[in-house]
């Protein structure tokens, strides 16, 4: 919703009837620490993408591709999930400058 | 054609609702409305309506349920009073929010403290801002007409907001009168078929989300929409009534004056207490005083420019509320009134009773007292004032 309707155009109570548009909402500035994707010790098995309760793993032909950060909160439960030894995610302190 | 019998008000309540027939029902027994989904209840168990009858373990579940079935697409009610309508209170702005068209009798009962199971208008009146219309009845007649004609109005293309009927507890919710109702299928006939606002939310071609999260970009414009609702729904309850006239035989509008055009002052008063004013008025008429009564139906939406017009040619105004608003200003009906004749270029005087609080009844003598100040306050020979308690015992002096 990048332009903002008058009050007359707003569906009535606000019901929305487009699917889907919880991406257009971006939760990502609600972060205070963030977790980085080390490929390197990666062992695929999709743990953190089926957990994500965003949606913010992001994935490619059944890969693990990194996090999206525009919705990723900052929760931890990926790198709570990671398997692998040593963990193929971690989470960091949130600095202004990353963002 | 229509039938003449006796029922109490609870009683013509769970019959209108019979009559309703609707697709839902959650409800959790309160006094003094317990009956009217104890009776609806039987109704369902035998067989009587189609209804799904969902017992519930609160009034915050029977509301939030009757809710999620009407944002689903069926006509759904409940019915309440007192501690359970404020135990609803959240829900109650959830559900006008979401503009959704459900309808609730409300037996009017004190609020606790100290508990009480009588009828006062405390409970309706602490949710007079959320966002329901509010309907009250003077007698077991007007309650089941009232709560047919709420089906029509909250459901109503450019209304769809939630309906309160208000009753007197025990007043009117217990007692025996004699009513006109109708045949089923004449009920059936008024109301008409229930069209949701979708044909079905389970529909995953076209899903919809209800009830979404909206701050400064959006809350604004949402409660906006409410408002504008709100006074569509001024001639739509015009029309309702008109219409129902012609049906029944009983016309309804916002206000029913009694022997107030020629008036020079009157008594302002919701629901049962209009029937023992109008017994004074009749009185005082005898004796050449010029007494009339103004009973307000529609509560909500509030009928300013009527009210102005039915009572601006009055020399004083006693407006009688049965809630107090503990603010050191006056009842809130009061306020309101008050509030209406303001654009009056030469006003009435105003002064305001706090009555019956707890059920404390009030008879003739009472409203015969009211009567006497204004007459002196119309004449000038006694200042205007607020909050006066009608009916409390004071310190012999």
């Amino acid at each position: 919703m990048s332009k903002l309707l008058p009050w007359r155009e707003v569906p009535s109570a606000g019901w929305l009837e487009e699917k889907g548009n919880a991406e257009e909402y971006e939760t990502g500035d609600w972060r205070t620490i963030k977790p980085i994707w080390l490929k390197e010790h990666c062992i695929q098995c999709l743990r953190c993408f089926v957990y994500c309760p965003d949606s913010a793993i992001t994935a490619e032909n059944g890969r693990v591709t990194g996090v999206d950060y525009k919705h990723c909160k900052g929760c931890g439960i990926c790198a709570h999930e990671c398997p692998s030894k040593p963990k193929a995610l971690e989470m960091v302190a949130e600095s202004a400058d990353e963002l | 054609m229509q039938e003449r019998i006796a029922l109490t008000g609870n009683e013509a309540m769970a019959l209108a609702l019979k009559q309703i027939n609707p697709d839902v029902v959650a409800a959790y027994p309160i006094t003094p409305a317990t009956e009217i989904v104890q009776l609806f209840s039987s109704y369902a168990a035998n067989g009587m309506v189609k209804t799904e009858f969902v017992a519930v373990e609160s009034e915050h579940s029977a509301l939030s349920a009757v809710l999620g079935a009407s944002a689903a697409g069926a006509r759904a009610l409940t019915a309440t009073s007192s501690q359970g309508l404020a135990y609803m209170f959240e829900v109650l702005y959830i559900a006008a929010s979401y503009r959704l068209p459900l309808v609730m009798p409300v037996v009017n009962r004190a609020l606790s403290g100290p508990i009480n199971i009588h009828g006062d208008h405390s409970d309706s009146m602490g949710v007079r801002d959320a966002g329901w219309i509010q309907i009250y009845a003077e007698d077991t007649q007007e309650a089941y007409d009232n709560l047919i004609q709420a089906v029509r109005i909250a459901e109503d293309p450019a209304v769809q907001l939630p309906v309160m009927v208000c009753i007197d507890g025990f007043i009117i919710s217990h007692a025996l009168e004699n009513l006109e109702i109708m045949a089923d299928e004449k009920v059936q006939e008024f109301v008409g078929p229930f069209t949701p606002r979708r044909p079905s939310l389970l529909d995953l071609d076209h899903p919809v989300t209800v009830g979404p999260l909206a701050l400064f970009d959006y809350y604004m414009e949402i409660k906006r929409g409410q408002a504008e609702a709100m006074r569509k729904a001024k001639p739509v309850i015009k029309e309702v009534g008109q219409e129902y006239g012609r049906w029944s035989g009983r016309k309804y509008s916002f206000l029913e004056p009694y022997q107030l055009a020629e008036a020079e002052i009157a008594v302002v008063v919701l629901s049962s207490t209009a029937g023992t004013t109008r017994v004074v008025v009749d009185e005082l008429r005898q004796q050449g005083i010029r007494a009339g009564l103004l009973k307000p139906r529609v509560y909500r939406p509030f009928p300013q420019q009527e009210i102005k017009a039915a009572l601006g040619h009055l020399k004083a105004i006693a407006v009688l509320d049965r809630a107090d608003s503990f603010d050191g200003f006056g009842g809130p009906l009061y306020k309101d009134i008050r509030a209406a004749l303001y654009e009056v270029p030469d006003r009435p005087r105003i002064i305001n009773y706090i009555f019956g609080l707890g059920g404390r009844d009030v008879g003739l003598d009472d409203i015969r007292s009211v009567y006497d100040d204004l007459a002196q306050v119309a004449a000038g020979e006694a200042p205007e004032f607020s909050i006066r308690y009608l009916g409390v015992r004071e310190e012999a002096l």
